[in-house]
This record gives C-alpha cells, structure tokens and sequence, in this order.
C-alpha cells in the first residue's frame, strides 16, 4: 500500500483558520492508514477573509499523487472561485473535481475514505453521501 | 467596427470608473454585504488595466479572456468568479478576430451574462448584477448609449427586491430598500462601453 497513490484533498474556505482547522480534524479522524495529502486554501493570500484562486491552485498542486484532487468549499465565492477555475481548463491538475458535500463532515468521510484507496469517484461520493446525515 | 483598443479603451475606463465609485460600491454592500465590493473590485480592475499595458493583446477576444483571467485570480470574493466569467466568455465567443461588429459583440455578451447565471444560478430579479445586465444586453442591440440607460434601470429597479442569492439571501425581507451593489458595478461596467465609444479613436498618431 505504500506506495499506491492515494486522492488528494483540498479544503478552500473564506476563513484561513476554517480551513486549517478542517483539515486538522479531518486528518486526526483518518486514524492510522494511508496519510492522504490534504492541503487548506483558507482566505485571500494578505490573510484576510475570502478565496484566493492562487492558493486554491497552489494547494491542489501540493496535493496531486496522480489519483486526481478532490476539492470541498464552504461558501459562495469558495464554490464560484473553483468552478471558474475548473473551467480555465489548466489551472488545477487533471482529474480536479469540485465535490458536492458539506465542509466538515464531507471532509472527515473523503479524508478517510481517501485513507484506504479509493479512487476520487469513490471519494467524493462518500463527502456526498455526508449530507444524507441528520441531526434530528 | 470595434478593434482590440476599443476592448482596452473599455476595460481602462471600467478601472477608473470602479476606482473612482469604489467608496459608493462598499458603501452599498455595507447593509446587505459584507462591505467589500468596491475594495474587491477596484484591486481586480486595477490588476486587469496593469496586465493589458504590459502584455497588449491584439483581439478583442483576447483582451477579454486575460481581463477576466486577472479578475478570477485578484478579486477574492463572488464578483471576481462572476465577472472573470462574464469577460471570459464573452471573449471566447468573439473568437480570435482582429475586429468585430456591434452585433457580434451584442451576441457574445449575451453569451458570457448567460455563463454567469448558469455559474451563480441567478436569474432576473434575484436581485443580483443580472439585473442590470440582461436588460443592458437587450438594449445594447439598439446602441451603447441604450445599453448604459437600461443598465442604470434595471440597477435602480433592484432596490425593492428581496435578496435570493449570496449572502444578502440570508437576510430575507431585510435586504429589500437597498440597491444591490453587483448590478451597480454591472452597470458601470456597461456604462464604462459607451465610454470606450466616445472616446477619440487613435490618440497616438
């Protein structure tokens, strides 16, 4: 399994703290397999609020082994940025896909289902799946 | 016909124009926003005016498509996603001619606003820059100065509605009263084209 190449996962949200803290919880659930790369774009790049297409690039550049890039956002320019990045064509690696989830819990199920191999539609299939959870 | 200066001509005077509303634009995003749309946008359309001096594409489509690039990359908010794809789109449609006629550059408006409302998911009365815009593409078939008119309605007339897209969506009934701040910069965008129509055709000869 060592050296399989594993989903990467990028967390863009408007907050840099939001995104850090993310991806820090989605990797501490993950618990012992794989170590999935997973890189936050939180923020504009002066450390304000908002979303920077140049750290959502430089992240998910940081985190491609080759087995495509998942990317979940938190809100409205978040999703925007990325789509509009998606669709430059050759600003984000091949395979890039912006997954439909909720942000934290999407994040802890494609971090660990990233963790045992699973290719990028089975990743973001299972973040999707997170929203089918209920609370009441 | 319109030429790659007329495209820069236009781009240049929406930089000034946005700079010198900016304080206006935030001002308006202040009760229904998160007070940052004149600041967003004058740092994209200052980015785009500095990356047209210095590379000088020489279509129409090409001025666009690196104004819009310059806008996705520098905004940090919404607006820049949605009018890095308006621009974007709008030049792809112009091709790669070295000029193009009104109609055709009427006909690839139309088709970079319908690229923002299928990214954004908008339509009019929303209470967003569709607003202004669809109403300015339909009368920019008749002239420029029609399409600045009917941009400037159509960003007047979203003062009563109610919000139901981005954040101002979240304050329901509140956000009804005030004018949406994206179809007020849409209509200076609109405006700045007429603008590039006035001005003298060559300067520098």
């Amino acid at each position: 399994m060592s050296d399989e190449k594993l989903v990467g996962i990028v967390l863009v949200s408007h907050s840099a703290a939001v995104a850090a803290s993310v991806a820090e919880l989605a990797q501490g659930l993950a618990g012992a397999g794989a170590t999935v790369p997973v890189a936050p774009a939180g923020g504009t790049e002066d450390g304000g609020l908002g979303t920077s297409a140049e750290l959502i690039s430089a992240a998910a550049a940081s985190v491609d082994r080759g087995a495509g890039v998942a990317v979940l956002t938190d809100l409205g320019s978040a999703v925007l940025t990325v789509k509009a990045l998606l669709a430059e064509g050759d600003e984000l690696p091949a395979h890039t896909r912006l997954v439909d989830a909720p942000f934290v819990e999407g994040a802890v199920a494609a971090v660990v289902t990233a963790s045992t191999g699973a290719d990028l539609a089975a990743v973001a299939s299972a973040a999707s799946d997170a929203y089918a959870y209920r609370k009441e | 016909m319109l030429d790659a200066d007329f495209f820069r001509r236009w781009m240049t005077a929406t930089a000034a124009s946005v700079a010198h509303e900016a304080e206006r634009l935030t001002a308006l995003d202040s009760p229904i926003g998160d007070a940052d749309h004149g600041s967003n946008l004058h740092r994209g359309f200052t980015a785009v005016a500095a990356v047209l001096e210095k590379e000088a594409p020489d279509t129409p489509g090409a001025v666009l498509i690196l104004a819009g690039r310059q806008l996705i990359s520098t905004v940090g908010g919404a607006s820049g996603p949605l009018y890095g794809t308006l621009l974007r789109r709008t030049g792809k449609a112009l091709g790669d001619a070295a000029e193009v006629s009104e109609e055709q550059l009427t006909d690839a408006l139309r088709a970079g606003v319908d690229a923002v409302m299928t990214l954004g998911g908008a339509a009019p009365g929303d209470k967003t820059m569709i607003d202004s815009l669809v109403p300015a593409v339909d009368a920019l078939a008749e002239s420029f100065t029609a399409a600045r008119a009917a941009a400037d309605e159509g960003a007047l007339a979203t003062t009563p509605l109610q919000a139901r897209k981005g954040r101002a969506s979240y304050l329901g009934e509140r956000s009804i009263g005030h004018q949406d701040p994206g179809a007020t910069s849409a209509a200076l965008l609109i405006a700045a084209l007429a603008t590039a129509a006035e001005a003298p055709e060559a300067t520098d000869v």
